[in-house]
This record gives structure tokens, C-alpha cells and sequence, in this order.
């Protein structure tokens, strides 16, 4: 498992509707080894929260193949998987993150259809 | 190798055993489904079953992992994307088996993922490597070598992309196949397709499908293989039902008129029946009991079924028209305590609204009771109540059915309807079975009364007579009848006529006997008459008597007189006229 730890927080130039300016993003990302599309899923994330959350969000990956049986645990099907744990509600988005609309209207650091 | 006969090779055909080089195959435990699967799905392969939500797709998945673990050795891992470990254990429970001591020992493991769609949302590229991943550990762990996913139709829905779910599960079931692993994939049946999403793309050795129709309200489930590559299968509709120890599957094709015949004479629990019938009914025949309402045909099941208790054997009593509670209250009313059997275990009673289920269904519930309760006798009452629901014809062969699956295992049977006084039984059954007795209600003078009447009797040389049937405080009583001036007379007439006939016979000896008294007294009194005339007649003799000897004395002193006057006048001479000078 890795942690990508970020420097502290401070003012986002764009917060999300419902994360308060001084909020921490605590992200997970699920992932089965090294595979492209994991890869791919991974680098979409940083940069997405780079841009939207400088400082304030924290990623944790977790490699299913290190411990097949958090996938039962965590209920993770597919990879690879984002689950925004916090702010509150949870929320979990499935796939490389290419789409970076559907990216950000899934962690809803944008309102579908709307700007930012 | 080729069959042995003719014959043979029928039996296979229809049992679905093919001939000629075997597929391996994977039993599923499942009564009466191996049968129809020629001894189970295909081993080391994945089997489809598809059919709507409720329609028993994962009650039939988790047999199949129970049978493995605890019959067959071979543990198992069930992969649900629909309900939680929780609801998987109530259900292995109501099989009655206990989840987490399976899991426990290792034989089964239960990977649960509750796949909401409401809470996935989608972007980009993915695949099941997790799934893969899980799958693979507790496989490692348990050895299993069965697998069963159910139900995958839900990751289409959740996960949106169809084009990467399709491919991944059919990753999923090479993957599975290349380790020697028998899957059972569950769907929901589609529209058009067998299943919503064309799982049958990859899933297509061997496809069953399992339906729940509803018709009239009724409904009922059937099992169907559409499909078996490299295997015979029965072709069939087969009716199953889902009970207290889970699915059975009544083949019902496989049933032949192979049976054996006992010489054996079983009670009926009515002597004078058992007289009627030369002895009782043999065993494992199928009797009819036929009647209008009220004749006593359920009354007359119960003494079968109690002589079969009494002889300690085991009986089954299936009821269409009563709850237990109500048949054995109105046969304790005539002195039947079946209650007493069913507490020792020898009667197991079923009760069952024809309405519940659809036909079939209810055959298949026979199938499992009869199973379950390995019966010498099977009692089923009140089969004409099934036809209400159905039409004749399906009833009747439904019926033929019913009979069938018990003569093949020897049972007797006796199925009571309601018919009507005559010999039209109504459900046209009554060549379908060895013995058919008849009640019939007559009604004269104010009152009904019964009478029982033999039919037919197959095998036996059988009493042509009627008898008057008794339902009396001590059970069923069969008395001769009055037959006299061509027609039968029963109940109270039979006993007027008795009475009447001890009647005439009291009064003709009373009138002989005043006749006898009256003569005796008339003789008495002539005697006494004639003892009068007697006496009278003695007296008159006597009488008589007296006055001619007074008569001749008489006579006598007057000659006397005379003489001695004439001696006194003329002394010499007889006495002269006398003269007027004198």
C-alpha cells in the first residue's frame, strides 16, 4: 500500500459543492498490480486533484493482488476502483479515469452539465 | 458400447443416459435432477441456469455447493452479487445445514458482494481482476472444485459497460474451466433471449432454465434443459418444488409401468371389506374410493390408513379438502385415533389447498413426501377437489402420474374423490386403478343411508353384493342388506322390514294360539254339555224303567180284583155281560 501524502492545506482555487474550503479529501484507489490500466487510473487521480484539491487530498492505493480478500471485505469488483471516503457521503467511481468529465462530476468536484 | 436390448436402450433414452463414451459429469445431488441430466452437469464446465427473480436459480446453486461439500467431496465457493453472507446463511438453513460450519470446516466459502447500482458510477476502462483475484485465494484455500456465480445479470446493470461485462465474465468462465472447476452461472431470463444480457454466449455447454408460471393464480415451476452439448437429456417440462429440504425435480417421463406386483393381501381395516375383496387389497395396488359427499370415502381412507399404522407400517395421508386437525377430529368422531400414529411417527399427514399450487407442483410435493416419509400406504384425499382448478383432462393425467409413482415403489394407494352416485367417477380415473369401491347415498323414507358396492377388483374374485355401509361410534360396520320384493332396503327400512317381518310372525303364532285356546275351551264346554245329556239321558231311562214296572203291577191287581168280584156273584161262572133285569 501506498500513501501519497500532500502538502498541507490551503485555499482550493476550485472546492466541490459540497466540500467546505478547509476540507481534507481522503481518496482510495483500489488497484491489482501494475496493470496499464491501474496505471493510467492512478496518474488521471493525481493530476484531477492537483488541479482541483493543491494540498488538500490525500490518495491511498491499495493493491488487491498484495490482499485478494479485501476485495470481499471492501466490496471491490472491478479495478480500478476510487472510493472518495471522504467528505461524506462515500463515493465510488469504477474505471482509468480517462473521462475527465465523468471524472469530476463523479467525485463531484463539478455538478453535471455545469462548470466548476 | 452397444445397448444390451431394446429395451435398454428406451430406458436411456428416456432417462436421458446416452450411450456410447461418457461426458464426466458433476452430480448435483438434486433429486431427480441428475436423472434428467444423466448423472449431472458437465464436470469441469460452466452450466447456465436461467429463469426470473424467485424463479429457485440460487436455491439451486446452493444444492449444488452442499452436495459437493458433503456428498461428493467436493467443496465449493458461492460468489453472490446480490445478497449478503447473512441472507446466505438463513437460506443454507432452511436447507437445513449450517453455513458457518461448512465454512468453518473449510467445504465452502461465501464470497458476497452486494453489487448496488445506484452507488457505482463509471468512468473509463475496467475489468473483474479483483474478482479473479478473491476467487482464486478462496478457491486455494478450500480445494473447491465447484464454483457458483449467481446472479450475474446484476453486473450488467451496475456497471454499464455490457461490451467489457461480457467479456470479463467470459474471461471468468474459461478461467474457472482451465482450473477444473464445475461453475454454475445463474441468469435472468430475457425477453427473447435465454438470458437478459446473452450470458448463453459463453455459457453454453449445458443451459437449464427454470420457470414459475402463474395460470388461474396457481402457479408453478418447471425445469427444463434446453440444452446439454456432448449429452442426451431428458426434453421434458419437468415440475419441481421447492420444500423444506430444498429442490426436487420430478422426471416425470423416466416413470414406466416396469413396476412388480405383490401377491400380498393388505387389510383395508374393515373386515367385512376385506371379506368383499377376498381377502383385502394387494399390496402396492391403487384403490378408488368414489362417492357423493357425505358417503364416507375419507372415513373409509382413514381405516386403510390406520390398519397400515396398526400393522406397524407407515403411512402417508395427503388431504386436499381438510386441515389435519379437522380430518382427525371427525375420524376420532367414528373411533379412529389417528393421532396416536402420528405422535409414534408412522403417520406423517400433509394437507394442502388444491389452489396452492399448480398441478405438477403438487406432484412434485407427493414425490418428496413420499421420499421423505417412505410410506407403505399413501391416503389421498379429496383428489376431485384438484379439478376445480384445472381442466379434467391434466388432472386425469396428473392423477395417472400420482398412481404411477407409487406403484413404482410399491406403495399402495388409495385416492378418495367425489364422484357421483354412479359409476362415472369424475375424474375419469377409475381405469387407472386395480380396485375401485363405490358409495352411494339412497334415500327413502325420510333418511340417507349408504352403501358400498365393489366395483371392480382386479386379480380378485371379488363379492358382487352391495352392503349397507355403517359409520358407527367403533369405526366403519359393513351389514348385509334387505333385499326383498326387488329392491334393497337399508337403514331404518332395513330394520322396519325386520321388525316387521318378526311382527307378522309373533302375530301369526298368537292367533294359532288363541285359535288353540278357543277350541280347547269350546271342547270343554261340549264336554261339559255332553256330561249334562248324559245325565239327563240316565235319568229318563230310569224313569222309563220305573213306569212300566208301575204299569204291569197294575195290571196285575186289577186281574186280581176281578176275579175275586166274580167269584163273590157267580162263583161258577166267568162273568156274563151283564143284563138290564140284574
Amino acid at each position: 500500500m501506498t500513501e501519497t501524502p500532500t502538502a498541507g492545506p490551503g485555499p482550493a482555487p476550485a472546492a466541490g459543492p459540497d466540500a467546505g474550503p478547509q476540507e481534507i479529501w481522503d481518496l482510495r484507489l483500489y488497484v491489482t498490480g501494475r496493470s496499464a490500466t491501474c496505471q493510467r487510473a492512478a496518474d488521471n487521480l493525481q493530476r484531477i486533484c492537483e488541479q482541483y484539491l493543491p494540498g488538500r487530498y490525500r490518495i491511498e492505493v491499495v493493491d488487491l493482488l498484495e490482499n485478494p480478500r479485501l476485495a470481499a471485505e471492501d466490496q471491490i469488483l472491478a479495478v480500478p476502483t476510487v472510493v472518495r471516503m471522504l467528505p461524506a457521503p462515500v463515493r465510488t467511481l469504477v474505471g482509468d479515469l480517462s473521462d475527465t468529465e465523468r471524472l469530476l462530476v463523479g467525485l463531484q468536484l463539478k455538478t453535471a452539465g455545469g462548470g466548476t | 458400447m452397444p445397448p444390451t436390448s431394446a429395451a435398454d436402450a428406451a430406458t436411456n433414452l428416456l432417462s436421458g443416459a446416452a450411450p456410447g463414451p461418457e461426458l464426466a459429469k458433476a452430480p448435483t445431488g438434486i433429486r431427480g435432477l441428475d436423472e434428467i441430466l444423466g448423472g449431472g452437469v458437465p464436470q469441469g464446465r460452466a452450466t447456465l441456469v436461467t429463469g426470473e427473480a424467485g424463479a429457485g436459480k440460487t436455491l439451486l446453486g446452493l444444492e449444488f455447493l452442499i452436495a459437493g461439500a458433503l456428498k461428493f467431496g467436493e467443496p465449493g465457493v458461492l460468489v453472490t452479487f446480490e445478497e449478503s453472507v447473512s441472507k446466505i446463511a438463513e437460506n443454507v438453513r432452511s436447507l437445513g445445514y449450517d453455513l458457518d460450519g461448512l465454512q468453518r470446516d473449510g467445504q465452502l466459502a461465501v464470497l458476497a458482494f452486494q453489487v448496488n447500482p445506484a452507488e457505482i458510477f463509471t468512468a473509463g476502462e475496467f475489468d473483474f481482476e479483483p474478482l479473479f483475484a478473491v476467487l482464486a485465494d478462496a478457491i486455494g484455500r478450500t480445494g473447491a472444485k465447484r464454483v457458483v456465480l449467481d446472479t450475474v445479470e446484476v453486473l450488467f446493470g451496475a456497471f454499464g459497460s455490457d461490451v467489457t461485462v461480457r467479456g470479463e465474465l467470459a474471461r471468468l468462465t474459461r478461467w474457472l474451466e482451465e482450473r477444473g472447476v464445475t461453475a454454475i452461472v445463474t441468469g435472468e431470463r430475457g425477453d427473447k433471449k435465454l438470458s437478459r444480457h446473452g450470458i448463453e454466449e459463453y455459457v453454453s455447454d449445458c443451459v437449464l432454465v427454470l420457470d414459475n408460471r402463474v395460470r388461474d393464480e396457481i402457479c408453478t415451476r418447471r425445469l427444463r434443459v434446453l440444452k446439454y452439448r456432448g449429452s442426451a437429456h431428458g426434453t421434458n417440462e419437468y415440475p419441481f418444488v421447492i420444500t423444506g429440504r430444498g429442490f426436487t425435480v420430478l422426471p416425470v417421463t423416466s416413470i414406466s409401468l416396469g413396476y412388480g406386483a405383490s401377491e400380498e393381501r393388505v387389510s383395508t381395516g374393515v373386515a367385512r371389506l376385506d371379506h368383499m375383496l377376498g381377502g383385502g387389497v394387494y399390496r402396492g395396488s391403487a384403490v378408488l374410493v368414489s362417492g357423493t359427499a357425505g358417503t364416507g370415502k375419507s372415513s373409509l381412507g382413514a381405516h386403510m390408513a390406520d390398519a397400515a399404522c396398526a400393522r406397524g407400517e407407515r403411512a402417508l395421508l395427503v388431504l386436499y379438502e381438510e386441515s389435519p386437525e379437522q380430518f382427525m377430529r371427525n375420524q376420532r368422531s367414528i373411533g379412529l385415533d389417528l393421532r396416536k400414529w402420528q405422535d409414534a411417527g408412522l403417520l406423517i399427514v400433509w394437507a394442502a389447498r388444491p389452489s396452492a399450487y399448480g398441478l405438477e407442483t403438487h406432484l412434485a410435493v407427493l414425490a418428496a413426501l413420499i421420499d421423505e416419509a417412505a410410506p407403505s400406504i399413501a391416503v389421498i384425499d379429496g383428489v376431485a377437489d384438484l379439478s376445480r382448478w384445472a381442466p379434467e383432462t391434466e388432472v386425469t393425467a396428473m392423477i395417472s402420474r400420482k398412481l404411477d409413482l407409487l406403484k413404482a415403489r410399491g406403495i399402495t394407494a388409495v385416492i378418495t374423490t367425489l364422484g357421483q352416485g354412479d359409476e362415472t367417477s369424475a375424474v375419469g380415473i377409475s381405469s387407472l386403478v386395480d380396485t375401485w369401491l363405490l358409495l352411494r347415498n339412497t334415500e327413502s323414507n325420510g333418511e340417507r343411508n349408504r352403501l358400498l358396492f365393489v366395483i371392480k377388483s382386479r386379480g380378485t374374485a371379488h363379492s358382487n353384493q352391495v352392503r349397507e355401509f355403517l359409520l358407527t361410534d367403533n369405526g366403519i360396520d359393513l351389514v348385509d342388506v334387505y333385499v326383498g320384493s326387488g329392491e334393497v332396503l337399508t337403514g331404518s327400512a332395513r330394520l322396519a322390514q325386520l321388525a316387521a317381518r318378526r311382527e307378522s310372525q309373533a302375530r301369526r303364532a298368537e292367533d294359532l294360539d288363541r285359535r288353540g285356546r278357543e277350541l280347547r275351551r269350546s271342547i270343554a264346554q261340549h264336554e261339559v254339555k255332553l256330561a249334562e245329556v248324559r245325565d239327563q239321558l240316565a235319568a229318563e231311562q230310569e224313569e222309563l224303567e220305573r213306569i212300566g214296572a208301575r204299569a204291569r203291577d197294575q195290571a196285575t191287581e186289577e186281574g186280581a180284583d176281578r176275579m175275586a168280584m166274580a167269584a163273590q156273584r157267580w162263583a161258577d161262572a166267568t162273568p156274563r155281560p151283564r143284563s138290564s133285569d140284574d
